[in-house]
């Protein structure tokens, strides 16, 4: 029987965390199925990498949404100073890769702990309104502010140096994809950490119910902060790596498109299952691409039809959808 | 018509597959924006180019055309090179042609500089692009090119003072700069500048600071779409003198759309462009007619962009005898001339940059029409920027 | 000085008025059924094109296709309504967001394949153009006509909510629903009629936008920021917090872009997140 003193409670939550970070196998297959765009399609290199790079930003976005509650409509204001930062860096003569990265994971990080002490004091619509809006003010300094960014054409003479010194970023994007997903798989190992840990849990506690969680004790808007500033420096992260390895920064990775875009694909794929933000950002991505190939004006219309059909066959995301059904095919199963 | 669209890219994507066991093949990539804000001007560059070959037959050198289409969707640098990089990489493109923005033709100029591809912008006009890959030409203007002769020509016909408003976005300051420095080299006097905001729905409060501001001209920069018929209607609604203030700007401001929104508000805006459907010459009057009849539309700027620049690759394909490598293709192209529905046209053998005509229009009732009518001309108008850096 | 002044408030009040007309449908359904219905442009842009093509094809005078904009608008809300969107009022917001994403990405895509791509073209009839001039200042005559019809519409709405059974109906939903099924209301019904007028009434603003803001085949994407911050601003559930929030709103653009036109976009936001930061409920929102 669960006992009730500190000591008990204790040692069950420690047994539950341990069996939730336990490596499932489906989770070993899809890491491992990661590498196999350098066997089977390795003229799509390229692709891979963005798609690395867009599942980054969801993950990013899930932690403060699906662990958190904080939807955010303007986390592309930290995609954006990432990418900027890593950009200027290497603009300006400093085109070391992982150093450059380091710093844009910094600056974000620094920007999303300033903003959360903003926007963790609100919820609901005014929550979403506010991100939205700061993240728009941001666009439009940015867009003034040419002189440093480079305004609508975007920031020239941006010059990566090869990573360690020896994979320069090639045209088939070998290296690029190495790159972003061994960054991916980085800091998915240390989300998972977060959000299996007592500290995840209490964010999914102020998820639930924010009062209850006050009352029992918890730090709510210090947790949020702490959150918040996580997410921001991995989104910051995404962005240095999408400037990295196409040696391109422009307005559109500060704008609500591409918010918009990464919230589309977290929904997707799940939220608040770790492995949405991926799953969505891949199927999402990929169903662009081949459907911009086959269609190249009217894509926009098979990709409505493919969200909306999500929503209806798969409740929950593809994940969301995917583990009901596979619940109630279990229940029916002898 | 735009279902054919699809037919074409599956028959091209079919034919990309299949060209390495059929007969030789020259590939062009396509990196336009055929979706999004931009769709519209995507799709008569598309048009134009289609157009081309339909004339001018799918086989060039012994070689047969074949075309891949990608979309950016709108202003995206990392998808256009991550597209181009696709393009070469994947389907072993032998061109690069295309874009109608700016920061996807800098992003894709580097993919055509490192894997050495013949690369054609049919679109984008700013003077800097032509410098990022030496295997690059233009087919379509650049802003200086426009602006500064067209503040030059202001200065030297009667306007001392002049107010420009223009939107805070690339192609806006620079044209802004362009007209300013034309303006003023020539004698003109800027009474008072004003950026707007790209995404700007209401042009009241702007028009009333310019009228405050008593010039002989004003002179606008406005992306098309929805802002040249919002601003002419807010000038009219300022009520400005158009005998003391003459409305001066880019050929975005009347377009064919814009004209007929404006209705006869727009008479006598002043405009400058390198082509209008209204161009009075034998070829023109074809090229139109021929649009017209296969695509229920009035060509425009982007259509030229495209079907010239097709003129380009098929001349160039013709000089080398077949040989698409980028060098060859590229000295194909230096001190080439031909003449153009728009009018005589050349690139520059030192910058690979183009070499038209400048026109000046105004707006004129044409039997029961709003029409631009060229009334100037200023010949073989190269970009400044560039003569200026080979100086 | 003066002078400018009326300016911008005549000219910001006209372009809030738009906004209010584009937006209100959306306050009152979210802030009554808590639906994210994030199409609602798409409405708006089928009422435009609606009026577009009957004026160009059918050579229909412009006032008459105002209310069938309107008609159209609801009667494809109705639609949707019935077919989609009542399967997913106990959806998550997050599913309810993605489906109305769906919709708006396909009604774009149709609109370009139906419409095509260039700007819609509409002439407006001679004496709705111009201007009229009091003192040093001029008025465009196009929008004192939109301040008109709003003015009329918000009146109408205010009536219809306070001095009829039906309006009572609706506020009572709003308020709390659970209690209003208690008593007997037909929430489903009311929620049904309020959508569709709340759409019908985002059709008839896109009619108007033509003429103020132009109309492509994007349309139903670039304003959904526009009413979302009206909304929000506002309150739900608040006609008279919709009309406030878009007046400011409208003044606001207007008035940063003759001061300092070269902070762009940015007042506007600033504006809102100050708002926001201060009554995060909204001007006149309850919950």
């Amino acid at each position: 029987m669960t006992s009730l003193t500190s000591a008990g409670a204790g040692d069950d939550l420690k047994i539950w965390l341990t069996k939730r970070t336990r490596w499932r196998g489906a989770e070993i297959v899809f890491w491992l199925a990661c590498l196999l765009p350098y066997a089977l399609t390795p003229d799509y290199l390229q692709l891979a990498s963005q798609i690395a790079i867009s599942a980054l930003f969801a993950l990013s976005l899930d932690l403060l949404l699906g662990y958190a509650g904080v939807l955010s409509l303007g986390h592309a204001a930290f995609f954006g100073l990432g990418a900027y930062t890593a950009g200027l860096l290497a603009a300006h003569g400093w085109g070391e890769p992982l150093t450059g990265l380091a710093a844009a994971g910094l600056v974000a990080g620094v920007c999303g702990f300033l903003a959360s002490l903003i926007v963790v004091r609100f919820r609901g619509l005014a929550l979403i309104m506010i991100t939205l809006g700061l993240a728009q003010m941001l666009a439009s300094a940015a867009n003034s502010v040419s002189w440093l960014t480079g305004g609508a054409d975007g920031l020239q003479g941006v010059d990566v140096k090869p990573l360690f010194g020896v994979f320069s970023f090639d045209l088939w994007g070998r290296t690029a994809y190495a790159y972003s997903l061994a960054v991916l798989f980085l800091v998915f190992l240390l989300v998972r950490r977060i959000t299996n840990s007592p500290f995840g849990l209490s964010l999914r506690g102020i998820r639930e119910n924010g009062v209850r969680m006050a009352a029992l004790g918890a730090p709510n808007q210090a947790h949020l902060r702490k959150t918040f500033t996580i997410a921001a420096g991995i989104a910051g992260l995404a962005g240095a790596l999408l400037t990295q390895t196409t040696e391109t920064v422009s307005l559109q990775t500060l704008g609500f498109q591409k918010s918009a875009d990464v919230l589309v694909m977290l929904v997707l794929g799940g939220v608040g299952r770790l492995y949405g933000g991926l799953v969505g950002a891949i199927i999402y991505m990929i169903a662009r691409d081949q459907f911009s190939d086959m269609n190249p004006e009217y894509w926009f219309f098979w990709i409505g039809l493919m969200l909306i059909g999500v929503v209806v066959f798969l409740p929950g995301g593809i994940l969301g959808g995917l583990s009901l059904l596979t619940r109630s095919w279990k229940r029916r199963a002898p | 018509m735009r279902k054919s669209i699809f037919g074409v890219a599956c028959v091209a994507a079919l034919l990309a597959t299949g060209a390495a066991r059929a007969e030789p093949t020259v590939k062009i990539g396509l990196i336009i924006s055929y979706s999004g804000q931009f769709a519209d001007a995507g799709l008569q560059m598309d048009d134009g180019i289609k157009l081309f070959v339909q004339k001018h037959g799918d086989t060039v050198a012994g070689k047969k055309i074949v075309f891949i289409r990608k979309d950016t969707g709108g202003i995206a640098p990392a998808v256009a090179k991550r597209l181009a990089q696709e393009l070469v990489v994947r389907d072993k493109v032998d061109v690069l042609a295309g874009f109608v923005l700016t920061p996807n033709a800098m992003a894709a100029a580097d993919v055509s500089a490192q894997a050495k591809k013949f690369m054609v912008v049919m679109n984008a006009a700013t003077s800097v692009i032509i410098t990022k890959s030496p295997y690059m030409t233009r087919s379509s203007v650049t802003t200086p090119m426009l602006n500064e002769t067209f503040g030059t020509w202001a200065a030297k016909h009667g306007i001392k003072t002049a107010y420009t408003m223009v939107s805070d976005y690339g192609p806006g300051i620079d044209a802004e700069q362009a007209f300013i420095k034309g303006f003023k080299d020539a004698g003109g006097k800027i009474v008072g500048s004003v950026r707007m905001p790209v995404a700007n729905a209401d042009f009241s409060a702007f028009v009333q600071r310019a009228k405050d501001a008593k010039p002989d001209a004003i002179y606008i920069f406005v992306p098309g779409g929805s802002q040249p018929a919002a601003i002419g209607k807010a000038i009219v609604e300022q009520n400005i003198d158009r005998k003391k203030t003459r409305i001066l700007g880019q050929d975005v401001i009347t377009s064919e759309g814009a004209l007929k929104s404006m209705g006869d508000t727009a008479l006598g805006v002043i405009t400058v462009s390198n082509y209008d459907y209204n161009h009075q010459s034998p070829k023109n009057k074809a090229f139109v007619a021929a649009y017209r009849k296969a695509y229920h539309r009035t060509p425009d700027i982007f259509s030229i962009g495209g079907y010239d620049g097709m003129r380009i690759i098929y001349n160039a394909l013709k000089k080398t005898g077949g040989k698409t490598d980028g060098k060859s293709l590229i000295d194909a192209t230096k001190g080439m001339s031909f003449e153009s529905p728009r009018g005589p046209v050349s690139i520059d053998p030192k910058t690979r940059d183009i070499i038209e005509n400048v026109y000046i229009r105004r707006v004129e009732k044409v039997g029961t029409k709003l029409k631009n009518v060229e009334f100037d001309t200023i010949n073989h108008v190269k970009d400044p920027f560039a003569a200026t850096a080979a100086k | 000085m003066l002078g400018s002044i009326a300016g911008v408030l005549y000219d910001g009040f006209a372009y809030g008025m738009l906004l209010f007309l584009l937006s209100v449908g959306l306050s009152v359904t979210l802030g009554m059924m808590n639906f994210v219905n994030l199409a609602h442009g798409a409405f708006a842009m089928l009422g435009g094109y609606v009026a577009v093509t009957l004026m160009n094809r059918l050579d229909w005078p412009f006032l008459a296709t105002l209310p069938v904009a309107f008609l159209a608008a609801a009667a494809a809300s109705i639609v949707l309504e019935r077919v989609l969107y009542r399967r997913f009022y106990k959806a998550s917001d997050l599913d309810q967001c993605l489906l109305t994403i769906g919709i708006v990405f396909v009604s774009i895509a149709s609109a370009a394949y139906v419409f095509g791509t260039e700007q819609a073209v509409v002439r407006t009839p001679a004496w709705l153009q111009g201007s009229f001039v009091v003192g040093e200042q001029t008025f465009g005559v196009y929008r004192l006509f939109l301040i008109v019809v709003a003015l009329a519409l918000a009146a109408g709405l205010v009536g219809l909510l306070e001095f009829t059974r039906f309006g009572a109906k609706v506020r009572a939903a709003v308020d709390n629903q659970r209690m209003a099924r208690g008593l007997g209301i037909d929430v489903d019904r009311v929620f049904a009629l309020t959508f569709a007028l709340g759409c019908g009434l985002a059709g008839l603003g896109g009619a108007l936008a033509i003429e103020l803001v132009g109309l492509n085949h994007t349309f139903a994407f670039s304003y959904l920021i526009y009413v979302l911050i009206v909304v929000s601003v506002g309150g739900l559930g608040s006609i008279g917090g919709s009309f406030a929030a878009a007046a400011l709103l409208g003044v606001s653009t207007v008035a940063g872009e003759y001061w300092a036109p070269q902070t762009g976009s940015f007042l506007i936001y600033f504006v809102m997140v100050a708002i926001l930061m201060w009554r995060p409920l909204g001007l006149f929102g309850k919950r």
